[in-house]
């Protein structure tokens, strides 16, 4: 209908994520700014997650047990039909792994506007110009978080894929089931991508997740060698060292001490983040820690928009001196 | 197995960026592009797939400034042919053709290209810092009508099918089979992508050529620019001047 909003909810080994609450506080929003209804599109689901998905009024499922492990080709085909049966004037997709396997093809393949890297999105009153129809606007975090960029996406359906965390997930949990359910047959499809099998983490030494403090270090720590650096300095602190993304993937860090979006999400009483610029995925990650304390040469990396404390600063000076001052205490 | 793979070039996000006159893009004084870091591991998984008997590696870029270096260094590193989109023409009056972040527009450029070029794989970056409307990927897989996965760190295989991991959150993978044609984001090659030293290039650019293709222009998707700005910091961090403050932090907050 005219001023719906769909919510694609997204779950892994039969749990929902968290991002698919915030999807749905966001949706309630603005499915309330345009008069519409709020509708949760469940893929490959249960029982049990639909009554769960409560803050939606209507709740779509397209498949089963039998779909339940993620395939970009056949929930990308039920998200269509969904949007299809439904014609939604907005889709909520969350920008993750499987979100970005959907959004961008539905926009493509439908016609729609799409936004991705937002944070926000509003059919307020205040960009409508003569009444009717309202265009929706949607705000992009773009350039690792430098610039927030909004955009027009018109009066016709459109797409937005929403960062995690970008709203509190709490306005999205509801405690009875939905009002009204359904379910879609799930769509044929030519069987191009076939799911064969999770693959599961190594262990690692030591678990990120469990620490009071951790001293975090990006791709200002230069080389392989210097992780030596922090890695005294997390001694001298208790703590140990976690990484940004670049770092693992250089093989300077295990993946088991990669934070942030594809990697784990930690809160400890302090996130001392040391020449990590603060980039939307890396955020997601740490953005909960009690204190974060930044160091960075650069005064305008985004981190510092997220840390309680910063230093513009080498992270090199900062770590000896730190290390020094603690030891000698 | 042939291979292509899209290229292209984004703001150097450690340079300070700064809004423009219009509000709505960014002065490009400021701006030093360079290759997406995501396309540099989407040329090395390319790579590794031709040492392990892929037939060919073509890079593929819009024509732009320091474009030749970007394309001459993946044929220093190992890319059979560059090909650079010249002659797009203007892009349609759609909202937000030509914009910033105009990556709708930037797949209709490449589907149409690649759709001339012999391609059983196509490989790009998962994700550009400026994808407002959507990543190329998975919309250069919509307008050819193959199947793409995102966020993909290792492809193996050849003849009509590869396998891939796609990674998800805490460093859970999931394993695919995907039919070919077919489109992949690259998160992460298998391998840290390799260095072309700068005599090599310098070679590749006397010996080699740069073939040239003209694109047709964009659609545009219809989503455009309202305002950019740098984000509100809020409280914004509180700065500390020395090693002295950060330790009286560090005691308050009972951790050493
Ligand atoms: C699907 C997807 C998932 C992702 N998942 C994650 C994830 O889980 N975790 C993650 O971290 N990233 C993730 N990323 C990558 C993310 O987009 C960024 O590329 C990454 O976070 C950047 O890491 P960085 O801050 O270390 O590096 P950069 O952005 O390069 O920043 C380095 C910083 O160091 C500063 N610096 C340099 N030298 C010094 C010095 N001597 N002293 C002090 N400061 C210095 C610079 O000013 C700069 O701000 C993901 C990306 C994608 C597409």
């Amino acid at each position: 209908m005219a001023g719906d909003v769909l919510v694609v909810a997204e779950h892994l080994r039969g749990e929902l994520d968290d991002v698919t609450f915030e999807l749905l506080g966001m949706g309630r929003e603005l499915a309330g700014q345009l008069g519409g209804s709020l509708i949760a599109a469940l893929i490959g689901g249960s029982g049990e997650m639909a009554d769960q998905l409560g803050a939606a009024d209507l709740v779509v499922s397209v498949g089963g047990a039998d779909m339940s492990d993620f395939n970009p080709e056949s929930h990308g085909a039920a998200l269509e039909a969904v949007v299809d049966a439904k014609s939604p004037r907005a889709v909520l997709v969350s920008y993750t792994s499987m979100g970005m396997d959907l959004a961008s093809t539905l926009a493509v393949k439908k016609g729609m506007a799409h936004a991705a890297f937002g944070t926000a999105v509003a059919g307020g009153e205040n960009v409508t110009p003569e009444g009717g129809k309202r265009n929706i606007t949607a705000t992009s975090q773009l350039y690792g978080g430098k610039m927030d960029v909004v955009s027009d996406l018109g009066d016709g359906p459109c797409v937005v894929s929403v960062l995690a965390g970008s709203a509190p997930a709490d306005a999205g949990r509801a405690d009875g089931p939905p009002a009204a359910k359904e379910s879609l047959p799930a769509p044929a499809t030519a069987g191009h991508v076939r799911f064969k099998r999770l693959i599961e983490p190594e262990a690692g030494d030591v678990d990120i997740t469990a620490q009071d403090v951790l001293v975090a270090i990006g791709r200002g720590i230069g080389s392989k060698d210097d992780v030596e650096v922090a890695e005294e300095l997390a001694e001298a602190l208790d703590a140990a060292v976690a990484g940004s993304r670049p770092l693992i993937d250089a093989g300077w860090l295990p993946k088991t001490r990669q934070v942030g979006k594809s990697g784990l999400k930690v809160s400890p009483k302090v996130y001392l983040a040391l020449g990590i610029s603060g980039a939307p995925e890396h955020i997601e990650g740490m953005k909960s820690a009690a204190t974060i304390i930044a160091v960075n040469t650069d005064e305008q990396a985004p981190i510092f928009n997220f840390a309680h404390y910063g230093m513009k600063e080498d992270l090199f000076d900062v770590c000896e001196e730190l290390t020094e001052a603690i030891e000698d205490r | 197995m042939n291979i292509i793979v899209l290229m292209k070039r984004v703001p150097d996000l450690v340079e300070d960026l700064e809004v423009d006159d219009t509000g709505k893009a960014l002065d490009e004084d400021c701006v030093s592009l360079k290759l997406n870091e995501f396309d540099d591991h989407a040329l090395e998984e390319a790579l590794l797939l031709k040492e392990a008997g892929a037939s060919s590696v073509t890079a593929i870029a819009l024509d732009g400034e320091e474009v030749d270096k970007m394309l001459f260094t993946a044929l220093a590193k190992g890319a059979d042919r560059a090909l650079k989109i010249c002659h797009v023409g203007a892009p349609p009056g759609r909202p937000g053709a030509g914009e910033v972040g105009d990556y709708r527009g930037l797949a209709e450029i490449f589907a149409g290209v690649v759709r001339e070029q012999p391609h059983d794989l196509i490989l790009t970056g998962v994700q550009a810092a400026d994808e407002r409307d959507g990543q190329l990927g998975p919309m250069v897989a919509a307008l050819l009508d193959a199947p793409c996965v995102e966020v993909v760190t290792s492809v193996e295989g050849s003849g009509g099918a590869v396998t891939v991991h796609k990674e998800f959150s805490g460093g859970l993978m999931a394993e695919y089979e995907v039919d070919l044609p077919a489109v992949l984001g690259i998160q992460a090659a298998r391998a840290t992508p390799r260095y072309a030293p700068v005599s090599k290039v310098r070679q590749v650019q006397n010996e080699a050529t740069i073939e040239t293709v003209s694109g047709s222009a964009g659609g545009g998707s219809g989503v455009s620019v309202v305002e950019m700005t740098p984000p509100e910091t809020g409280e914004g961090a509180q700065m500390l001047e020395s090693v002295d403050e950060l330790v009286e932090i560090l005691e308050s907050k009972g951790v050493i």
